[in-house]
């Protein structure tokens, strides 16, 4: 048995025939082969399959890809423009809130989230809001400042 | 300093691929044509296997191979990489470690069958309809009940679950001086079990191409040419140039991905067998059964003083768990990287340390981020908090008492390391500064205002980093040598490819090694890439860990570039028609002192390549060179960390008011990549002293088995940091560094701990184990109430 979804995934529209039970993230890693949204558990914790569905943050392995039929959804690949990195992205390089990179994709779909309801987070703020997000590298101190950062690149542009 | 060399705070180039999701981890890659393998697991933590009917499996939808052990009889077992002597000189107990399990199991998560679909899920599906018929044994968790007479055997063919029964240091010497002593301080301790949750799951993709008869195995591996090594000499008996071993981005180590897994075994056995790539991913919780834990030791720790606090002798007796199995390097885990740390930064005359290593019905247990270290820092630096109470000293005048002085190294410890150099004053005096240690007082007393209980702790912590001389460690049992291997290879138009052993998974190799081979050969930093993780593409290296990556990694680039220069002074004298030791080598220019003559170096390049006005009589064409350097010491970075903590006594919560740290690395090539690991440690550290704890329960079934009940700190959890350093330059490798990824695990722990006990003192609370949760914490405080 298969269901046809389809959906668009960083501005183009996109159909195919899946498994009733295909996750959201598989859809994306698999069939649409956006490996920059990361799998790190398998109870909801980690947060590294965090994308946006319809502009708000979601974690990709809680949802049906069914689910999503009809949905607008974005990734991680879909922030930079000809090479051109989004503030957020630049903003995490330059504070150094990555290491290893497996959680990045999923902190920073999310801190672009937490800017859009909170133009201006605070550090216990931004630490409150991930608490959906886990990262085993950077100890979180440098991931506060980026998003702290990006937040202000943001408002400034 | 350049703005891209030694010292320089480069922004990372892996960042670009990373933050734009573009980096590539194993699970991202998909081979033409491959199968899913699933993996089925004990759920039993001892039993005996009576029988296994794969027979509905086999005929599931998708389902392309079901293999049990009976299939594998001609694959070894999982081998071991380090032998450990026991005091007695009997070699440590080493039973087979089977790929699948043959006839019991051992451990919840110990792998059974393997079913090989079309899909996952189908893969899945399957694995569910495979009948193993399982006779329940006792299981063994509990290490004191493990080493008691009578106890249930994990491995009946060694008949005890003791591997080995290891000791090291003057015992009688040790004993002598605790007679003697005005005052013996004694601590009971756990060092609780961890599980390493690197954040990105294990994975393994295996391929074979029958024309050639070449394997290839993609792993999520800290140490590709260690797995090709093992897996193709000691498992499958392929011969190495059959055998190439990738292991592309990793998302995360700490230790967990140094050793060689069932599953690499698996897939690359399998791939050979159907003729098609087989592809394995972790789910978190196998990664949870399946990964090496680390620490768990239970340990006795007593100090010998003088009066005036000054210490005679130390004594430590540790009973360390093996789990079910010995993975790659358990046994020099509790041995040579812990009982050789037991001097710490003290002139402790005499040490005796003797270790008990056990075997329990757990997954097994080897190097997490520190590996032994951690437990002896903590070990010390909690006796040495008890002694300071017992003795009515200031924390920080009795480590002064005992450092060690700048002017007494190299420094030979009664535990077998010679300290190269160090200043353990300095750091303290820069922690204590840097976290206002004598403004105290005041907070204290604003915190009791608020009904908080306020402590502070310090923990001066050594490790011993960039592992290490291959005679010294190879006397010790390790089977391997632990050098490491770089070729430098300048193409024709001077770009430069450096292919390293070591292997970055978080660390910035890519950058770090390129601000390295930017200063030193005076060329652009975006000129330089650094490749790794690739047997097929690097020289043999024994990979990273155990903050060995600058150390050793670095030293031999600096080795291979200084074969360059020497051949590129050589070209060049030809060209200049001087003779060679007129030509010097400075800001990526081959010149003569006093003259205006200079070649480029990217005209010595293409000299090299285009030979036409070339000593080609004396001289090959070309630029590329490769060391190997074999460190001549281990290196020892040291610290003090402080860190003041606030006590709900209502909850029992702990939070971290301030942590303030400060490191000797040696010379630090970028000091925001450095920031970086020490924050990265002390999360870890952290997590280990409050919230992180592997439980099992008597039956051995594995309670802490996901995100849901294994505590991971998160970002609510934990403060910012203030992070310094001191700099003593290594004195035995050419960069000067020491090594920096494990310092913040090694020395919070105790930090944290001593904090807590210390606040807790005010209510009579005197000795808790990690981690200090609120529900312990409260516990103690009633407890000590009521007594
Ligand atoms: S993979 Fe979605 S939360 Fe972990
Ligand atoms: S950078 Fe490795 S998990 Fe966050």
């Amino acid at each position: 048995m298969s269901v046809t979804v389809s959906m668009i995934v960083n501005g183009k529209s996109v159909s195919a025939e899946v498994d009733p039970r295909t996750l959201l993230v598989d859809f994306l890693r698999v069939d649409q082969r956006l490996t920059g949204t990361h799998v790190g558990c398998d109870t909801s914790q980690c947060g590294a399959c965090v994308v946006h569905v319809n502009g708000k943050s979601v974690k990709s392995c809680t949802m049906l890809a069914a689910q999503a039929d009809g949905a607008e959804v974005a990734t991680i690949e879909s922030l930079a423009i000809d090479g051109q990195l989004h503030p957020m992205q630049e903003a995490f390089r330059q504070n150094h809130g990555l290491q290893c990179g497996f959680c990045t994709p999923g902190m920073i779909m999310s801190a672009l989230d937490l800017v859009n309801v909170n133009s201006n987070p605070s550090e216990r703020e931004i630490r409150e809001w991930l608490e959906g997000n886990l990262c085993r590298c950077t100890g979180y101190h440098n991931i506060v400042k980026s998003i702290q950062a990006g937040a202000e690149a943001m408002s400034e542009v | 300093m350049s703005d891209t060399g030694i010292g320089a705070s480069v922004r990372r180039k892996e960042d670009l691929r990373f933050v734009q999701g573009a980096g590539k981890y194993t699970d991202d890659m998909n081979l033409v044509d491959q199968v899913h393998a699933y993996i089925l697991r004990s759920p039993h933590a001892h039993a005996a296997v009576r029988s296994i009917d794969t027979s509905a499996a086999r005929a599931g939808e998708g389902v392309v191979a079901v293999f049990t052990s009976e299939d594998m009889a001609e694959v070894g077992g999982i081998p071991c990489g380090w032998q450990v002597h026991s005091k007695d000189g009997s070699a440590m107990a080493e039973p087979k470690h089977p790929v699948l399990a043959e006839g019991k199991v051992r451990h919840v998560g110990d792998p059974v069958a393997v079913v090989l679909a079309e899909s996952r899920t189908q893969a899945r599906d399957a694995a569910e309809s495979i009948f193993v018929d399982y006779d329940v044994l006792d299981a063994v968790v509990d290490m004191q009940a493990a080493v008691t007479d009578g106890a249930t055997s994990v491995h009946d063919d060694v008949g005890t679950n003791v591997c080995y029964d290891w000791g090291l240091g003057d015992k009688d010497a040790v004993d002598e001086a605790f007679s003697n002593a005005h005052h013996v301080s004694r601590l009971d301790l756990v060092n609780n079990r961890l599980i390493p949750n690197a954040i990105e799951p294990r994975c393994a993709i295996g391929d074979y191409d029958q024309a050639t008869g070449q394997f290839t195995l993609h792993t999520t591996s800290q140490n590709p040419h260690v797995i090709r090594l093992l897996m193709g000499a000691f498992v499958l008996g392929l011969p190495e140039h059959k055998l190439r071993i990738h292991a592309p981005d990793v998302g995360g180590g700490f230790g967990s991905k140094i050793f060689h897994y069932a599953e690499e075994i698996i897939v690359t056995w399998a791939a050979g067998q159907i003729n098609r790539p087989v592809k394995w991913t972790a789910d978190r919780s196998e990664s949870f059964q399946s990964d090496a834990h680390g620490r768990d030791h239970v340990t006795t720790v007593e100090l010998a003083m003088d009066a005036d606090g000054k210490f005679l002798a130390l004594r430590a007796s540790t009973l360390a768990n093996m789990g079910a199995y010995l993975s790659t390097f358990a046994p020099c885990v509790p041995t040579y990287l812990h009982g050789t740390l037991l001097a710490g930064q003290y002139s402790t005359p005499v040490i005796y340390c003797e270790v008990k290593a056990v075997f329990t019905n757990t997954v097994p247990v080897d190097a997490y981020r520190g590996a032994g270290r951690p437990e002896a820092t903590y070990l010390l630096e909690r006796i040495v908090q008890v002694a300071a109470d017992d003795m009515g000293m200031d924390a920080t005048d009795i480590r002064r008492r005992n450092f060690i002085q700048p002017s007494e190294f190299p420094y030979q410890t009664p535990v077998a390391l010679i300290y190269d150099t160090g200043n353990y004053e300095a750091s303290l005096d820069k922690a204590l500064e840097n976290s206002d240690y004598a403004g105290f007082g005041n907070r204290k007393a604003a915190s009791k205002e608020a009904g908080k209980l306020r402590g502070i702790g310090i923990s001066s912590y050594i490790e011993a980093c960039g592992i290490a001389p291959s005679n010294v460690v190879g006397s010790l049992g390790a089977r391997a040598g632990l050098y490491e291997a770089a070729t430098v290879r300048v193409n024709p138009t001077g770009s430069v490819s450096v292919m390293t052993g070591s292997h970055s998974h978080g660390q910035g190799h890519e950058t770090t090694f390129a601000q390295v081979v930017s200063e030193k050969l005076g060329i652009d930093f975006d000129s330089i890439d650094i490749v790794h993780g690739d047997t097929d593409r690097v020289p043999f290296g024994m990979g990273t860990y155990g903050s060995r990556s600058i150390a050793v990694g670095g030293t031999a680039i600096v080795n291979a570039i200084d074969k360059v220069v020497a051949k590129g002074k050589k070209i060049a004298a030809h060209l200049l028609e001087t003779s060679e030791s007129d030509i010097e080598f400075e800001n990526g220019q081959f010149v003569v002192p006093g003259t205006d003559k200079a070649k480029a170096f990217g005209e010595i390049a293409l000299a090299a390549y285009v030979p036409h006005h070339y000593p080609l009589e004396e001289l090959e064409p070309g630029l590329e060179e490769t060391a190997f350097y074999d460190p001549k010491n281990f290196t020892f970075p040291a610290g003090t960390y402080v860190c003041e903590v606030e006590v709900d006594p209502d909850t029992g919560t702990v939070e971290i008011a301030s942590f303030h740290a400060t490191d000797d690395f040696g010379v630090v090539i970028n000091p925001m990549i450095v920031e970086g690991q020490v924050h990265g440690g002390l999360v870890q550290g952290i997590g280990q002293a409050l919230l992180e704890g592997c439980n099992y329960d008597d039956t051995g079934q594995l309670l802490s088995g996901s995100y849901m009940d294994y505590t991971m700190p998160r970002a609510t959890d934990v403060p910012s940091f203030s992070v310094d350093t001191t700099v003593t330059e290594c004195t035995h490798n050419p960069l000067g560094v020491k090594g920096c990824g494990e310092a913040g695990a090694i020395g919070a722990p105790p930090a944290v701990i001593n904090a807590v006990l210390n606040a807790l003192s005010e209510v009579g609370v005197t000795n808790l184990d990690m981690p200090a949760t609120p529900h312990r914490v409260w516990q103690a405080i009633r407890d000590a109430q009521a007594s």
